[in-house]
């Protein structure tokens, strides 16, 4: 197993406070079929990019385990546009795609960004675009010039301009903590806390918008599920019954959210419509847990889990309740079910003699792969293309995130110095 | 005897702040984040000259908390008393299992007995686990565990307006760490007499 920091880009965020402190990215495994790319960093006129552009794109490209960028020193000039390009000497690198651009700004405030995508091979131009954006918008240009690279050479959508929403914990010096619901870039850069409670806050889940969270805060004593807009920082709570108030999911269309609640004496599913407020029943099993819903892509069904049958196990119900029917046999605990976009694959945390890992089950033939190998592994969330599974592990006693791909052979860890993290929730990808 | 109240204050800061405003540029959508400041609303503060003192007394959520000195016992009530089974407020469970274990269950008939008696009196039952495994499931397995402890103590006497159940599932551990030893003084079910 290769072990590879991306650390220079990192190293200088180290020195900001914590809240602007990014998580460090270590990649731990790779693909052994990772294609070659020569990313040129891009040229810079006028004022200086405060953001290293061809340096995001390119950490991305690496981070995403199918790609496997060149080496800066074994590129043997530095074209900023098609003119400058000697097809013929860069064939020799046997990289297939070549990426440049530049950079330039007449007043430090407006950038004019931009690249072009070529294959080597023919000489031909695959992509290219010019931008004109904020120095604020620079970086999270880069994570979109890096998801039209990756999506005209892969043929898939690429997901570096999505982002992460997870849970941090700072402990006090009297014992106490500190916990904040933070949002940051795919490449866990740029946190911005956007709340910050003395109590629990757990389980945020996206709606399809990007725009709207919903999670379980405890600020006023018990389990309550609130709906946050990210943009205004608006929120409302959603479900503050007698009981438990927990495990929100969204409605594909965003219109609904699953929950649990036990206000009826045991902890069910229900399905609340947020326009009128009206709830439905789901689940009715009152001597098992019922919680963890997440919605099937098809809008019309559920996983959950339920220690129906004595263990924790996944099961599936139509949205409009009934029969419940079990889809994990193997292992004793399989829990935190989530659903990949295209509503194939499952993942969830699978527990083997009290370790827990994150596995997959292909939902057509039923077979499960386990991806992880810590043994405390927990919270997995599908990336919004499918390809890759985001989870909340452990290191030296600390919670960190990872990432795991859907066939484990590539591996990344997302760590942060000080701060535990965990209950990580990938975004969707913004339209 | 005298009884010290300390008076917990509810108060919840909403700070809106730092608007980040992203983008703006062709193909950079507009996003802001805004940072939202939830204060503990049950923040306890002792004494009354806290800064942060605001005047909502006994807002929603807010309770009251009762500190008895050591010496107070002047045979009124047995709750009081160090040496009695209901200074013993907290049971222990199995891994994943809300099955009350047999050497709690004198604890468990002695605090029936008291509610049995004290018809007035409530309690909070909240419900704890260890750290392994899903954190939502732990939630309901820790109300589990804190309605289970209801029962034994409504089935012996004491009836269901008298209780309060709440579960933290693995979020608030009572010791930090991972192996077995801290793991089962984590499964717990703690009993909170209210307004005492």
């Amino acid at each position: 197993m290769t072990k590879r920091w991306l650390a220079s880009l990192w190293l200088l965020a180290l020195l900001l406070p914590w809240q602007a402190q990014a998580l460090i990215i270590e990649i731990t495994g790779g693909s052994e079929s990772a294609l070659p790319i020569a990313v040129v960093p891009f040229g810079n006129e006028g004022f200086s990019a405060p953001e290293d552009i061809s340096a995001v794109i390119q950490n991305d490209l690496a981070r995403s385990g199918r790609f496997a960028p060149l080496p800066e020193a074994d590129l043997i000039s530095s074209p900023h546009e098609k003119s400058e390009i000697n097809f013929k000497d860069w064939r020799l690198l046997r990289s297939e795609g070549l990426l440049v651009g530049k950079v330039s700004s007449v007043d430090g405030e407006t950038y004019q960004v931009q690249f072009q995508l070529f294959d080597v091979y023919k000489g031909q131009q695959l992509v290219g675009k010019r931008y004109q954006v904020p120095a604020s918008g620079l970086r999270r240009l880069a994570h979109q010039i890096a998801d039209q690279v990756y999506q005209t050479l892969t043929g898939e959508v690429g997901v570096f301009s999505t982002r992460l929403a997870f849970v941090s914990v700072v402990k006090n010096a009297d014992g106490s903590k500190r916990y904040a619901l933070q949002v940051s870039d795919s490449d866990g850069a740029n946190p911005r806390t956007v709340l910050q409670s003395k109590q629990p806050i757990l389980s945020p889940n996206w709606a399809a918008d990007g725009e709207r969270l919903a999670y379980v805060s405890f600020e006023n004593g018990k389990a309550e599920v609130f709906v946050q807009e990210m943009q205004s920082g608006r929120r409302n709570s959603v479900a503050a019954f007698k009981g438990l108030n927990s495990a929100p999911s969204w409605s594909p269309d965003g219109e609904r959210l699953a929950l649990t609640l036990s206000k009826a004496g045991n902890p069910e599913i229900y399905i609340l419509e947020l326009a009128t407020g009206k709830l439905s029943r789901v689940t009715h099993n009152s001597q098992a847990i019922d919680t963890e819903a997440v919605w099937m892509p098809n809008s019309r069904e559920l996983l959950f889990t339920s220690d129906r049958g004595g263990r924790p196990q996944i099961y599936k119900v139509s949205a409009d309740g009934g029969r419940a029917k079990r889809m994990t046999y193997e292992g004793g605990y399989n829990a935190s079910a989530d659903i990949s976009p295209d509503g194939r694959m499952m993942t969830m945390v699978h527990g083997v003699k009290g370790k827990f890992y994150i596995a997959v089950q292909d939902l057509t033939s039923g077979a499960i792969l386990i991806l992880t190998e810590t043994g405390k592994d927990e919270s997995p969330s599908f990336a919004p293309n499918g390809r890759m599974i985001l989870y909340a592990t452990e290191q030296q006693g600390k919670g960190v995130l990872a990432a795991v791909s859907v066939d484990g052979r590539i591996q990344q860890r997302l760590g942060e110095s000080g701060r535990d993290v965990r209950e990580p929730a990938w975004s969707p990808i913004r339209k | 005897m005298k009884l010290i109240k300390l008076m917990t204050v509810a108060s919840i800061l909403i700070g809106l702040s730092g608007c980040n405003t992203f983008g703006g540029g062709a193909k950079s959508d507009a996003e802001a984040t805004s940072d939202v400041v939830v204060e503990d609303r049950n923040a306890e503060t002792s004494g009354v000259n806290g800064e942060n003192v605001s005047g909502t007394e006994f807002g929603d959520g807010a309770e009251a908390q009762v500190v008895v000195g050591e010496d107070q016992f002047q045979g009124g009530d047995i709750l009081d008393d160090p040496n009695s089974p209901l200074s013993n407020r907290v049971v222990y469970f199995e891994y994943d299992s809300s099955s009350v274990r047999q050497e709690d269950i004198a604890t468990l008939e002695a605090h029936a007995a008291y509610l049995g008696e004290n018809i007035n009196v409530t309690v909070r039952l909240i419900g704890h686990t260890d750290e392994r495994g899903s954190r939502e499931y732990n939630l309901a397995l820790g109300e589990r565990r804190a309605l289970a402890i209801r029962q034994i103590l409504m089935l012996q006497g004491a009836s269901v307006k008298q209780f309060e159940v709440t579960s933290f599932g693995e979020e608030r551990p009572s010791v930090e760490g991972s192996d077995e030893s801290l793991w089962q003084q984590n499964r717990r079910v703690e009993l909170n007499y209210i307004g005492r």
